[in-house]
Parts: structure tokens; sequence; C-alpha cells
């Protein structure tokens, strides 16, 4: 009996170790990443493999009328697989794995990606339509490191407000409508809501115009207070909400049946909704915003393709039809020419600066306060995935 | 290996079927495999035995050691110092507790549920209907196992929406919350118990049954002192199944669960979304603990002895 104790024990010890080497020596796969830019495009490879949010690479398979893939396809001979994610936290799983040619990133993934080495500097001479893109869309902090280039810009948007015609009086005008006791209270159990800690900063948007002693200056930038009023917040919004959502397709069904009516969306969930009084807005107090990135993986196998791809897509023609059917601003001029909607640049204000400083693009938080705050350390994104679990308790 | 390494030469037609050619001794590799027991036991357990340390055991000490690590905020790489920061989150912080606590309610639930619904259909295949009629409940309890999981989780969030299946029949839906959990995986994990228990019952003699009819003894308590004790293990096994597959799920919580989690989403959220394998790891030897302790309570009992 001692004996076999002892056998076990010896074992265990074994297989400790095993695992350990193992587990060490996966942890060590930096060496074939390059994230040095290219100095000229080479052979096309033939395919390009392409993460990306829903909507942004359409080969007609989900609309046979939205397409922009195959001509691609049919220009460079480079063939496109793509797939889509729900959240950034997500694609950054996904775009560690080393699958990925081009990644569409946000910027609260990009910066990730770079830290991460998980991103190749972009040699913008080799992609000529970058030439037509805004200016104040270059060189932006979640593109730009170090003076390096880090991806190209692909257009922005913002987090709109969805509701149900039927479950209000009038339209809702503010983010009140989600997170004002009163106004909750009418829609108890069919509020949504996005599910990801980047969300925490819907609330803080709301708190800095609401409850201006916060002094919020930045909704990515909360020291410890500021996150708990957020977190607060959100606590309170957590008992009205039915579920919330990071799939899309989840949505976009839970409006049609009318399980949840009135929450936060991007253009394109509505534009899939048949339901005729699912109607959505802007709210006053401004809202939270992506804005894009096409971003070059350190691991990938098709640069060449992706280069293409990446020029592909500033083209005017297809950066036009990308935007107008995800609902988000072009990256310039060109594409608003092109749009289907003569009236989608403005209605999406393209290109307006002034606007597109009332938008609070994602961002990654960090300790080191992002508004330059140095009195105060900011809470960072792990702590704000840690409310986020606590807020859904 | 070896017994396949005789020559080709040896495969000749009539050879074998003629006993006076084929020799008085084996060829080399059987000879050696006849004389040396322990070379044959180690060739034929070596494969499934690797497989079963590779994929069972490594992998959980593997999940052991990475909830003693943690992870860098910003570049996610992890950092491999040595340290019980996780399992001092999952003790201080009291989400984890609740979610732990609502898991394993949900996983009773589903088990009482269908273990109650089990039992009577158990009970009237094994012993009631005609083989044909048997036959044929068996077939129909084992189809919804050929249908998806998420279709049939989506089904049911379709049931349970607003204005679906469920509240136009009358019955009112519960909405999409803990109850729709309980109800769908309740419905998912049922062929897992009815199964077992339907095993166990058609090994139940139907002569004890009638020698305790004869003697008198009223249905009630033929049912107490007779099948029940010989069900037990049964029940027991297709009870740890229900449990425990609700306790790992996460899907159907995702799906109908409305704004509810439970660990597996705890799990899957640190894991997919924030990143955090350790924290992630540390989280799922939850499940594994209360998994071990329960095993370990049911053994004592004895229930596993005949299973």
């Amino acid at each position: 009996m001692k004996n076999t104790l002892r056998k076990g024990r010896v074992a265990a010890a074994c297989l400790t170790l095993l695992s350990v080497s193992v587990l060490s020596a996966c942890g060590s796969g930096d060496d074939d990443k390059k994230t040095e830019a290219v100095e000229k495009i080479g052979k096309t490879e033939g395919k390009v493999s392409i993460l990306a949010w829903p909507g942004y690479v359409e080969d007609g398979s989900n609309d046979p009328a939205v397409d922009w893939v195959s001509a691609f396809e049919e220009e460079t001979g480079c063939e496109v697989t793509s797939k889509s994610y729900g959240t950034s936290d997500e694609a950054f799983n996904l775009a560690k794995s080393g699958e990925y040619d081009v990644i569409a990133a946000s910027g609260d993934l990009s910066l990730r990606l770079v830290a991460s080495k998980e991103a190749q500097a972009i040699n913008t001479d080799l992609v000529p339509n970058y030439a037509n893109v805004y200016d104040f869309l270059k060189n932006t902090e979640w593109n730009t490191v170090d003076g390096k280039n880090y991806g190209v810009p692909h257009g922005y948007g913002a987090n709109l407000l969805m509701f149900n015609k039927k479950n209000f009086a009038e339209a809702p005008t503010s983010w009140g409508a989600v997170f004002d006791k009163a106004e909750l209270e009418r829609n108890k159990g069919k509020v949504t809501a996005y599910d990801s800690p980047i969300y925490i900063a819907d609330a803080a948007l709301y708190l800095m115009k609401t409850q201006p002693e916060l002094e919020i200056e930045n909704p990515y930038a909360l020291d410890q207070e500021q996150l708990d009023a957020a977190v607060a917040l959100l606590k309170e919004q957590r008992q009205y909400v039915g579920e919330y959502w990071s799939d899309y397709l989840k949505e976009i069904q839970a409006f049609e049946t009318g399980d949840s009516v009135v929450g936060t969306t991007w253009q394109v969930i509505k534009n899939n909704i048949k339901n005729k009084d699912v109607d959505v807005t802007l709210p006053t107090e401004g809202a939270t915003a992506w804005n894009d990135t096409w971003m070059l993986s350190s691991q990938a196998k098709n640069p060449n393709c992706a280069y293409k791809w990446m020029d592909y897509i500033l083209s005017p023609e297809a950066n036009a039809q990308a935007t107008e059917y995800f609902g988000e601003a072009p990256n310039s001029p060109e594409a608003c020419a092109k749009t289907v909607d003569p009236k989608h640049c403005e209605t999406f204000h393209a290109g307006d600066q002034e606007y597109a400083e009332q938008l609070w693009f994602w961002r990654t938080p960090v300790k080191e306060c992002l508004d330059g705050r140095t009195d105060v350390e900011c809470t960072d994104y792990a702590q704000w995935t840690e409310a986020w679990t606590e807020i859904k308790g | 290996m070896s017994a396949t390494s005789s020559s080709p030469s040896d495969i000749r037609p009539g050879r074998t079927t003629d006993p006076a050619l084929r020799g008085p001794v084996a060829r080399p590799g059987s000879r050696l495999l006849h004389r040396m027991v322990w070379l044959r036991l180690s060739l034929l357990l070596s494969a499934p035995l690797a497989w079963m340390l590779l994929v069972y055991v490594v992998a959980l000490a593997a999940l052991l050691i990475t909830s003693l690590w943690s992870v860098d905020s910003l570049t996610s790489e992890i950092d491999r110092t040595w340290t019980f920061d996780n399992f001092r989150t999952l003790l201080d912080n009291e989400v984890y507790r609740t979610v732990t606590f609502r898991t394993l309610g949900v996983a009773l639930a589903v088990t009482v549920i269908d273990v109650a619904i089990a039992l009577p259909i158990a009970f009237y295949m094994a012993k009631i209907a005609s083989p044909r009629v048997r036959r044929m409940l068996v077939v129909a309890v084992l189809t919804p196992l050929w249908a998806s999981y998420l279709v049939k989780v989506f089904s049911w969030r379709v049931v349970l929406s607003e204005g679906g299946l469920a509240d136009w029949t009358g019955l009112g839906s519960p909405g999409y919350g803990l109850t729709a959990v309980i109800i769908t995986q309740a419905y998912i994990w049922l062929p897992y118990v009815i199964l077992p228990i339907f095993a166990s019952l058609e090994r139940v003699p139907d002569s004890l049954l009638e020698a305790a009819g004869d003697l008198g003894a009223p249905s009630g308590m033929v049912m107490r002192s007779i099948v029940f004790p010989l069900l037990v293990p049964g029940i027991v096994a297709g009870a740890i199944f229900s449990f425990s597959l609700t306790m790992g799920d996460y899907i159907t919580v995702n799906i109908v669960g409305g704004a509810n989690q439970m660990l597996g989403n705890l799990v899957y959220i640190n894991a997919g979304a924030a990143n955090n394998l350790p924290l992630a790891a540390a989280i799922a030897m939850i499940p594994i603990v209360v998994m071990l302790v329960l095993l370990t309570a049911i053994r004592r009992t004895g229930a596993l002895d005949n299973l």
C-alpha cells in the first residue's frame, strides 16, 4: 500500500514536470513574428485570411447584392477567407493564434496588438489609396506608435441607441433611456446592453454629462472613484436588463421578437432588422464610437495579398460600399462621392472633424491616464474586466 | 509491433489451412509476446494509456499550474511566477461565490427534474411496455441526441421568446432567465438520465416483483423496498451525468439565460475576452473540486460499487 502511494507520488511529480516543460515550450513562439515594415510588395500568394467585424468583408453570401470581395479576388487573384468577431477581446485572442493576415481593429484592440507584438508596421507608400484618406484619421494615437504606422484607417461610427417605437411615446434622445431609473422602469426586463467591459465607458460618458461633480474628462480615463460611480450606475441598470448581447445575430432576433426594446447597437444591426417599429438615434450626450484600422499581423503568412487587400479596401469604391453597409463614416472624400445614398456622408458626418471630436472612440484603458492627469492612477482594462464580471453578478 | 514484423513470405495460400505444413512452432513475434506477459500487456495498453495521460491527467495538471500564474493586463503575456492571487480573488470577491451557488442550484434543479421525469418513463419502458413499444421508446429517447446541441438550444430560445410557442399555447413563457436555463438543460440532458435508469431497471428480475405481489406487498412497498434499492446505482449514474454536464455548460445560459452568468461563462469571458487564462483556470478548478467532493461522498455511500 505504502509502495503504491509512493509510486503515485513519483508519477505525479513527473507529470507536473512534464506539463511545465510542455507549457513553457508552447509559450516561446515569438521567433516568427515580424514587426518591421516591408520595403516592397512581392508576388501575391493567391490567398489572404481576414479577421474583421461582421459586415466588413462581404462576398455576397449574406446578401447577393452586398459583395465587394469578389471584385478583389478577380482583380488580384487573392482568394479571401474571413472570420467575423463580436468583441475586441475575442478578436485579440483570435489574432494571437496567427491564423489571420489582416485584422480590422478598433482603437481598444489596435494598441494591444502593437504592445503584444502581434502587429507589423505598415509601409504606407505601398498602399496608394492611403493618400485619399482624411488627414485627421492619419497618424492618430490608435494607429501610430513611436512615429510608426501600424495600420490604415477604415472608417468610424458611433454606438447608437436602438429602440422599439411601440414602447416609447416619443423617440428617446438621451442615453437616459438606458441609464435613468424612471425611464428604465417602463421597460424592465427588456433593456439590452453590449456584453464587454468596454461598455463601462458608455456609463462613464453618461455620468460625464449628467454628474459634472465627478469630473470625468474622458470615459476611458477613469480613476478608482469614477470607475466605482460607473459601476454603481451599471449595477442599477443590471436590474432592468433582459439580456446582454455580443453576438449581433442574437440582438437582431431579440429586437425582432420584442424580447429587447431598447439598448445600444450598431447601424448594421438596425439595417438587418425587419421589424419596422425599431429605430436608432444618436443621443444628445454624444456616444462612444469606434475608429477602425486595417492592421497587418506580425505572423502573416500572406503579407503581399494582405497589402493588396488593404489598398483595395481603402479604394473609394470598396470603402464606400463597406462603410455604407456597416453604417459608418467612410475614410475619404472620394469614397463619399461613391456612396449609393448621396446623403450617407452627411448622415454620418464623414470628414467633419468637429463632430468626430464629440465621439469617444474606443481605447484601451491603461494605468497612465489617457486624459493627461498625472496626480492619480487610472484603472486599467484588467480592472474593467473584473468590474464587468461584478456588474453582471 | 513485433507481431507484424514477420516476413510477407509467410503468407502463402493454403499454408494455414494445412496443419501438417504449419510447423511445430508459431512465428517468432508471437512466441516472444507469448513468453513476455508484460510486453504483451504494455503493447496493448500503451496507446490508450498515453491518451488517457495526455488528455486527462496532463491537462488537469496544466490547468492547476496555469491557475497559479498571473497575466500582464496590457500585453496579455503570462507571467510565470507562482502566486495564489487568483484563488485569493475567488475567495475575496463575492461575485464568484454567488455565481458558484447559482450554478450549483441550477445543476441541482436540472438533476431533480430529470430524475423525476426519467423514473416513470424508464419504469414504463423496462417493465410495462411490450417489446415493440419498448424499442420505439428507446429510439424516441435517443433521437434528440442526433440533433445538434446548438439547434436544440436555439429552438428553446425561439419557443420561449415573446410571442413564441410557449406564449401562444397559453402556457406563458418565463422569459429568458434561470428558469429558461433549467428547462432547456433539463430537456437536453434527459436522455443521459433515462438510459442508465432504464438499464438498471431492466436488470431487476420480474420474479422479484411477482414474488412480492404473491406475498401480499402493496405496490408502494414493492417500489420502496425492492425496486428502489436496486435502482440507486442507475439513478446515481444519471444524476452524475446531468449534474456535471449542467455545471460545465455556458452556451445555454448565454442563449436563453438573459443577463445571468454561470461558472462556464466566467471561464469563457476570462479565457475568451479578458485573456486572463490563469484566472480562467482557477475558476475552472471550482467545478472540478465540487465534482471530486461529490464523487467521494457518493462513493462512501457505496452507490458506485455496482455501477
